[in-house]
């Protein structure tokens, strides 16, 4: 019976085999798979047990931290309440619901920046822990931000940055929400359904508004750059024009007759822009428009699907400047389709108001490991230059002259020279009376230190100058204070 | 050096494992008692190791000198891994163990001639029939996920028939071969080319599978039923020598497995979900348990997570694994000893089958190697079962692991095994050495 005994232990010793490689299988061969498997849930509570690293503002202050939850769990408190929802987001690690630069950062704030220190971490007996992200942003002026859009009474968002290092300053957005309530799968819900004002919608990045005569820098910078014209240029201003067959009128029909290109910047003449953007064609156009970062998302330190690329839309898809559906003229004075978001107008400012220079703009300054180590820096970067210094300079005085004498005079600051630019869409119906109002601005504007945009979503007949640019001069007082 | 010697050494490395593994979750546990807490345990495990190898170089002095170390590692290991998911039932576990050793010592003194059992076949197969019957009958069964497995006695435990019925089956069958396996073989006739043993001696078989199938359609249990028919085809392709008894045995054995794997909505959610594990529609309900498994196979990886480090509980405490202690344990070694963790258990079983097939070969008569046989292949094949169905290589059913799972009846019923086939060693080498 000795052979069929070891035939029967051979046919064991297989079995293991088939039990060997099908752990195999599970353990190291699919395993990533396994892991990435939507049911899966130990990827999640193994973030719930990371203590994660605490987001501050630049001044130190607390704007996230985790505590102690129940069974070696962590939770994310948000001591600031509201006032930063929109730029740090939200981390419900229970939910799986991430946002903002509680996303970005993801891995960085649960401790995954590296896999070699986690091991080595492991070997030590380390409890897991994440680094701390040191924003840019200053909690006074987004406290003003915040304040004075919620006393608007309409959705709005306002973005400052730093021209000089793309450091993001200011990234309000209203209506806000309160991270710390979210826990509660109800409070997300309804904060998601129809009806809640999307409060949860990052309108400083993720919302498209129509920028109105804002755009007319851009326009202004391109007709200057490309050589066509001076900040002299004489241009005829009567109104209406016909652009693009289609006669083009002044706010309240005002006709102006011949004047200079800074003029026209200072009483935002549409007709004189009308003309040029007709004068550079479609293709010049499009040209700076890249240059100054539309048509792509912002290279901000912010999650991709967090934010929106800025230019002509049509049915929410973008539209190429040279398309035959776009009207060069009307696009020239933030009409036709532009969609742009607070965002991209705060970028356009601050190049100019860089010399030309448009610094990638970022809401991290730094990490900390949580041994207090610096272990990254974000340092400036140079995103790309869309006009030159002398263009930049010829724009910047034209801003001013907005402020000193034109549609800004709101944003007059004591001691400080403001270089800005009002705009007032109008929306709904004709008729209806109601505008988007914006502004975009920065100052000092003899060495600028701040570059800002505001858009404020829906007035009563209210105007770039009135609405929105106070706003503006509420935050600038406040960051070069 | 002589085989009770080597024994005693076998013994220092189990005794290890159970310091080093105490010592491990205590400091995962960032507890202040691991320097003499985890020292105690490994002491008072090795003293207990040590009484029975002290009465098995008494008992049994010829007895194969690895089998007891072997098993000691598992149980040892077990205790550690029940530890670390639930102390009380690690205090359990090793009162268990305690009684464990008195049953095997037990055994060892009332069956010094074991082969008086073939004289009590027939109301041993009767026993055995009747115990794995007990989980149906209303108001003790106890019904766990659909399959019949455990009788309640009230204020004690849940009894599991089946641990003691597999020795019980498995003792009839090498009784009842040892008589007929000769003319199984002479009487066999070839029909359409398969040779098929005479349908006198055969008839009895015969109605062995059909209480086999009986059982799968009573306990509804694939696992167990795999696990006793397995055994029985074992014994029969030893005692016989014949490969096709064995080829149409496993196609009567498919045959029924197809069939209630179709019919019994109980056995074919199983088969649903081994066919594909990751289903989203099942998770929630049947599937869960085999998803998570898996799941805490990949957490685990090449080298583990380490032990006490895998996640046990959902935020809200409920079990992300459910059974971690029984069923799904080598899930939970995986988890937290990797693949290679893993496969040295799995090699530890391999070796404790391979010492009993050994004792088997070296057995005299018929009976000796026939139950040696079967006890090695029953538990080889119980081993199978539980990890093939954690690790989704057939349906996941409700068996334990023998030694490592918490639980009093698999604990008994595998040191009653264990010493059953020291007793079949301990005359086989007797032998061997007097003829010598």
């Amino acid at each position: 019976m000795s052979a069929p005994i070891m035939r029967l232990f051979a046919t064991i010793v297989l079995l293991f085999a088939i039990l060997v490689v099908w752990t195999s299988r599970w353990s190291v061969l699919d395993a990533k798979d396994l892991r990435d498997n939507a049911l899966n849930k130990r990827p999640l509570l193994a973030q719930l047990h990371v203590k994660r690293g605490a987001i501050k503002a630049a001044d130190g202050a607390l704007l996230a931290r985790s505590v102690r939850g129940p069974g070696g769990t962590f939770r994310r408190a948000y001591p600031s309440g509201a006032l930063f929802g929109h730029p740090v987001g939200y981390a419900v690690i229970a939910l799986n619901q991430l946002a903002g630069i509680e996303r970005y950062r993801n891995d960085e704030l649960s401790g995954q920046g590296d896999e070699l220190g986690s091991l080595a971490d492991q070997l030590q007996g380390k409890r897991e822990q994440g680094d701390t992200v040191i924003t840019t942003l200053d909690p006074q002026a987004q406290r003003i931000a915040t304040e004075q859009l919620a006393a608007t009474g309409s959705p709005g968002a306002v973005v400052a940055l730093d021209p000089r290092t793309g450091a993001v300053k200011v990234m309000a957005s209203s209506p806000g929400y309160d991270p710390n309530k979210l826990g509660d799968p109800g409070v997300f819900r309804a904060l998601n359904s129809s009806g809640s004002g999307a409060p949860l919608l990052d309108r400083s990045t993720q919302s498209s508004y129509a920028p109105g005569s804002t755009f007319k820098v851009v326009t202004a910078a391109a007709a200057i750059d490309s050589g066509k014209y001076t900040p002299d240029s004489v241009i005829d201003g009567s109104s209406p024009k016909p652009i693009s067959g289609v006669p083009l009128r002044n706010d309240l029909g005002e006709s102006f007759g011949p004047i200079t290109l800074t003029a026209a910047m200072t009483n935002s003449v549409n007709t004189v822009f009308g003309q040029i953007g007709e004068a550079l064609g479609k293709q010049t156009m499009a040209d700076y428009m890249r240059r100054f970062g539309f048509y792509s998302k912002p290279p901000l330190d912010y999650p991709a699907d967090e934010m929106l690329a800025s230019g002509e839309r049509l049915n929410g898809r973008l539209l190429p400047v040279t398309s035959p559906q776009v009207d060069v003229g009307r696009m020239a004075i933030g009409q036709d389709k532009l969609a742009v978001t607070p965002m991209q107008m705060a970028m356009v400012v601050a190049a100019i108001a860089n010399g030309g220079r448009l610094m990638t703009p970022h809401l991290a300054d730094r990490i900390v490991d949580p041994d207090g180590r610096t272990v990254d820096r974000i340092e400036p970067q140079l995103a790309s230059t869309p006009v030159s210094p002398q263009t930049a300079e010829q724009v910047n005085q034209m801003m001013r002259t907005v402020v000193e004498s034109g549609t800004g005079t709101a944003v007059q600051l004591p001691g400080i020279s403001v270089a800005g630019k009002t705009g007032t869409a109008e929306i709904g119906t004709v008729g209806a009376n109601l505008t988007q109002p914006s502004f975009v601005a920065f100052a000092p504007a003899d060495n600028p230190r701040i570059a800002i945009a505001v858009t404020v979503e829906r007035s009563q007949g209210g105007f770039g100058g009135t609405v929105a640019a106070p706003i503006a001069r509420a935050v600038l007082e406040s960051l070069l204070s | 050096m002589s085989a009770r010697n080597r024994e005693l050494l076998g013994l220092i490395p189990a005794s290890l494992l159970v310091t080093a593994g105490f010592a491990a979750v205590f400091i995962q546990q960032g507890s202040d008692q691991l320097s003499n807490l985890s020292l105690t345990y490994g002491a008072i495990f090795l003293g207990l190791c040590l009484a029975a190898h002290v009465f098995l170089r008494i008992a049994l002095p010829y007895a194969d000198p690895y089998l007891f170390p072997l098993v000691a590692v598992l149980a040892s290991f077990g205790l550690v891994v029940i530890y670390r998911i639930d102390d009380t039932l690690a205090r359990q576990q090793a009162q268990w163990f305690i009684a464990g050793l008195g049953l095997f010592v037990a055994t060892i003194v009332f069956l010094r001639d074991y082969r008086k059992l073939e004289q009590y076949r027939y109301l041993i197969a009767a026993a055995s029939l009747v115990l794995l019957c007990l989980p149906r009958v209303p108001g003790i069964g106890a019904q766990v996920n659909g399959a019949y497995l455990g009788v309640r006695i009230p204020g004690v435990f849940v009894f599991q028939p089946t641990e003691f019925a597999k020795i019980g089956i498995v003792i009839f069958l090498a009784s009842y071969l040892r008589d007929t396996r000769q003319l199984l073989v002479a009487g066999a006739r070839r029909i359409a080319g398969i040779t098929l043993p005479p349908l006198k001696h055969f008839g009895p078989l015969l109605v062995i599978w059909g209480i086999a199938m009986l059982l799968l359609v009573v306990i509804r249990d694939l696992g167990s039923s795999l696990m006793f028919f397995g055994a029985f085809l074992a014994v029969l392709y030893v005692a016989t020598s014949r490969v096709s008894f064995v080829v149409v045995g496993l196609a009567l054995f498919g045959l029924g497995a197809w069939y209630l794997g179709t019919h019994v909505p109980h056995v074919t959610d199983r088969v649903d979900v081994w066919l594909d594990p990751l289903n989203a529609h099942r998770y929630p309900n049947v599937g869960y348990q085999i998803a998570n498994s898996l799941f805490a196979q990949a957490d685990g990886g090449l080298l583990g997570r380490g032990f006490g480090e895998a996640f046990l509980f959902l935020p809200g405490g409920g079990p992300i694994l459910p059974a971690p202690q029984t069923d799904l344990i080598y899930a939970v070694i995986v988890n937290e000893l990797g693949l290679v963790g893993a496969v040295a258990v799995l090699a530890t079983y391999l070796l404790v089958a391979q010492r009993g097939f050994k004792i088997a070969l070296l057995a005299r008569d018929s009976f000796s190697t026939l139950l040696a046989v079967g006890l090695s292949a029953v538990f080889a094949l119980q081993v199978f079962v539980i990890v093939g169905g954690v690790t989704n290589v057939i349906p996941l059913t409700g068996v334990t692991l023998p030694f490592i799972s918490y639980g009093g009846s698999s604990l008994l019923a595998n040191f009653v095994l264990l010493a059953l086939l020291l007793l079949v060693s301990d005359r086989a080498r007797r032998e061997a050495e007097g003829a010598r």
